[in-house]
């Protein structure tokens, strides 16, 4: 469970609020989306949940935890995050980049072992053929694929994720987000993705917050959203999967033109 | 041939001991230094500027001048210590530069990412920051170590053991088996130190802990052979130290005051090579035993004499001021004189009746006047120029060893000379006599520190030498090694078989 009180950050001692009195409500287990274009907040409002950044004001806390008077570290190790792309160290095999936080926290070696042998195979890797490889010689579905398995390493159940499919190719990242997705219900993580992509937002969410401009515009399901657009922002974000979906079926209908082909 | 290379041989446990030693030291607190330094600087900026400013500046002061500064800095310490210090500070500016760019270039999501996965400043450094920045750092050390290692050649003037000592003795006496032996082997412990790090790259670059292994076997076993000599001495007594200045007479002396003291049964410390400042100083400091220096020379850059004396009352006034003002004493002259002197060529000097330095001045035709590079910024070279009126077609400051070769071609035609060099006989050149007598007499004297004084054995082993060595012997001598290109220790020997004959 994740909640934000009334939380402000600026960067510049008040003179512009980067995201200015945003409060939200993650229930255990949801999945909220924090949706928006680019400089709107969403992730600084993200990255102030494990404290990457803090807040200029407001209150928030991780099951129950104000993370003020959490140790960021300690609060950091419980919180998966998967970064946009990917974050991989580039110096460490993949099992080394999976094994990182158990290994901060200390695990024993053979324990280290077989949670990377475990995770590998939760996001369909083959231990035997990848454990060795270095990132550069992934794919960068594969890549991901790892940044997943190392967010999940330590068993959290909150997860944070920072544009997780913005890299990757349309197929990819349809593939590997209903991995995610169904992995995700599996645990039971509580998650905030940030995301710019409607679509994304719509078919992955439990809940959407729409950002505007540092403010939080409306927060619902997807289908909330849909029906009842709380502004105008809310409801031309809304109107284009809809319009962008017609484009396409006219474009599909449309008799063949000589020259086209 | 052969037997200069044994001779040379025998002395490359001590400097290239020496010379490994002091270049391993100095990196390896260099290392120490500035990566710690570095790590902190890339945190903040405002550091590094001061920190990479103050390291650049260091880099500037030329590296003869910070060696010699490091002496009276270090209160009259020569030998190891000013020269490790010194190439410690030389040592700091590559790595640390290096280090600061290697951390700053990490992308910055990498290094997100390893906060966001929650590991606090020391681990993101030991497991991010440092692996990624090796390569960086690396090529940094890697210059660092090149640098010291041929630096470390300069370490013969404050009286450090290195390869150096090969080169600049070489060089000094136009000996050119010893200057190339000494850059050989410098070049050689470059080249094996540079590639023992390139080994480290090689294993960072493919995670391969048997490379780093093979590295760091490699600087064990160098570290071993360096540590060999100074090991083998630790064990045995005490050495004495025996000076001495970086040209042919002096480096002669200095093996006939080792064979003496050797003789007696001390272990001896041979300190070659030394600027004459530094000997004063390690004089005072009672850091060495022994060394020869002469009574004019001391009448002027010590006691700042304003014109000459007779030799009588120089010598007995210049071992006063030792006494009194440096806790020398003065165990005697040796014999000869090494005067400054202006010579012509015989020939020439018959055929205008130019027999002193008087006629030299009154002579209508105006010559070309050569000597070492520091002999015209010497006072008496002013005192014989002011009191004789003398005035010359050109001014050349020449290498010692290309004066003769000069006059005998006629390109110049005086030369200032020192008396005991058997080159002036050799070359048939006259010396011109100073009838006003304006330059002062150069009496060889032998030199004692306190503690060199206060042991009646080391005093009686070299008083043998007072009044032994006579200007025919030293002029030998000198030639042998000048011209004939015999090695020093040859050269020392004819010198005791002459003292033995009487």
């Amino acid at each position: 469970m994740i909640v934000l009180e009334n939380v402000s950050k600026t960067f510049d001692g008040g003179a512009r609020y980067s995201v200015q009195g945003v409060s939200l409500h993650v229930p255990r287990g949801k999945m909220l989306v924090l949706l928006g274009g680019s400089g709107c907040g969403k992730t600084t409002t993200l990255k102030m949940i494990n404290r990457l950044i803090d807040p200029t004001s407001g209150r928030i806390t991780v099951n129950g935890r104000d993370v003020r008077r959490t140790d960021p570290v300690e609060l950091r190790r419980g919180i998966g995050y998967v970064f946009q792309g990917s974050g991989l160290f580039p110096h460490m095999s993949v099992a080394e980049n999976i094994a990182v936080v158990p290994k901060l926290l200390r695990w024993p070696k053979e324990r280290l072992r077989s949670r990377v042998e475990e995770l590998l195979d939760l996001v369909n890797l083959p231990a035997e053929q990848y454990r060795e490889r270095l990132p550069r010689q992934l794919s960068g579905g594969q890549q991901q694929r790892v940044g997943f398995a190392r967010a999940l390493a330590a068993g959290p159940d909150v997860m944070l994720l920072d544009e997780p499919f913005g890299a990757l190719d349309p197929v990819t990242r349809d593939e590997l987000r209903a991995e995610f997705l169904s992995l995700r219900r599996r645990l039971g993580l509580t998650t905030v993705m940030v995301t710019h992509d409607m679509i994304e937002a719509l078919l992955s969410a439990d809940l959407i917050a729409v950002m505007n401009a540092g403010h939080l515009c409306q927060l619902g399901t997807p289908r909330e959203l849909m029906s009842h657009p709380a502004d105008e922002f809310v409801a031309a974000l809304m109107a284009s999967p809809k319009q962008q979906t017609q484009q396409l079926e006219a474009l599909a209908a449309a008799p063949l033109r000589g020259g086209d082909v | 041939m052969s037997e200069e290379l044994y001779y040379l041989l025998l002395k490359l446990p001590d400097y290239l001991g020496g010379h490994i030693l002091l270049s391993m030291a100095a990196l390896g607190v260099g290392l120490m230094v500035s990566i710690p330094l570095g790590v902190l600087a890339s945190r903040r900026p405002k550091l590094s500027e001061y920190v990479l400013g103050t390291a650049g500046i260091l880099q500037t002061v030329p590296t003869l001048a910070l060696l010699a500064l490091m002496v009276p800095l270090l209160g009259g310490m020569i030998g190891f210590v000013p020269a490790f210090i010194a190439l410690t500070l030389y040592s700091i500016l590559p790595i640390l530069a290096n280090t600061i760019t290697g951390i700053r270039g990490i992308d910055a999501s990498l290094t997100e990412a390893a906060r966001g996965l929650g590991m606090n400043d020391w681990q993101m450094l030991g497991r991010v920051q440092l692996p990624l920045a090796a390569p960086v750092i690396l090529s940094g050390i890697r210059t660092a170590t090149v640098l010291v290692v041929g630096t470390a050649t300069l370490a013969l003037p404050v009286g450090g053991l290195s390869l150096g000592n090969y080169i600049f003795s070489g060089l000094s006496m136009n000996n050119i088996t010893s200057t190339i032996f000494g850059c050989i082997f410098t070049a050689l412990l470059a080249i094996l130190m540079d590639q023992l790090v390139h080994l480290l790259e090689l294993a960072v670059q493919r995670r391969s802990g048997r490379l780093a292994w093979c590295a760091a076997v490699g600087f064990a076993v160098v570290l071993l052979v360096g540590s060999y000599s100074p090991i083998a001495q630790a064990f045995a007594a005490p050495p004495r130290v025996v000076a001495s200045a970086p040209f042919t007479e002096q480096y002669i002396l200095s093996e006939v005051m080792k064979d003496a003291l050797e003789s007696a049964g001390f272990r001896v410390d041979q300190r070659q090579g030394m600027g004459e400042t530094i000997q004063f100083y390690a004089l005072k400091r009672d850091k060495i035993d022994c060394c020869v220096n002469y009574t004019g020379n001391i009448w002027v850059t010590l006691m700042h004499k304003k014109d000459a004396a007779d030799a009588k009352t120089t010598y007995e006034e210049t071992v006063r001021f030792m006494k009194e003002k440096y806790g020398v004493e003065c165990l005697g002259k040796l014999g000869f004189e090494n005067a400054y002197i202006l010579a012509m060529r015989e020939d020439r000097a018959a055929r205008l009746g130019i027999n002193t330095i008087a006629d030299l001045a009154r002579h209508r035709r105006k010559f070309i006047i050569a000597g070492d590079e520091q002999f015209f910024d010497r006072p008496e070279w002013r005192w014989v120029a002011e009191k004789y009126q003398l005035s010359f077609n050109e001014i050349k400051q020449m290498d010692p060893g290309l004066i003769y070769g000069a006059i005998k071609d006629d390109h110049v035609q005086v030369i200032c000379a020192y008396s005991s060099d058997g080159r002036i006989a050799a070359n048939k050149l006259r010396v011109l006599r100073d009838p006003k007598k304006v330059l002062p007499p150069y009496d060889a004297i032998l030199l004692l520190s306190r503690r060199g004084s206060e042991n009646a054995p080391l005093k009686e082993a070299l008083r043998a030498l007072v009044g032994k060595v006579e200007p025919a012997i030293m002029q030998q001598a000198n030639l042998r090694v000048d011209v004939d290109e015999q090695s020093p220790r040859v050269a020392a020997r004819q010198i005791q078989a002459a003292l033995l004959r009487r």
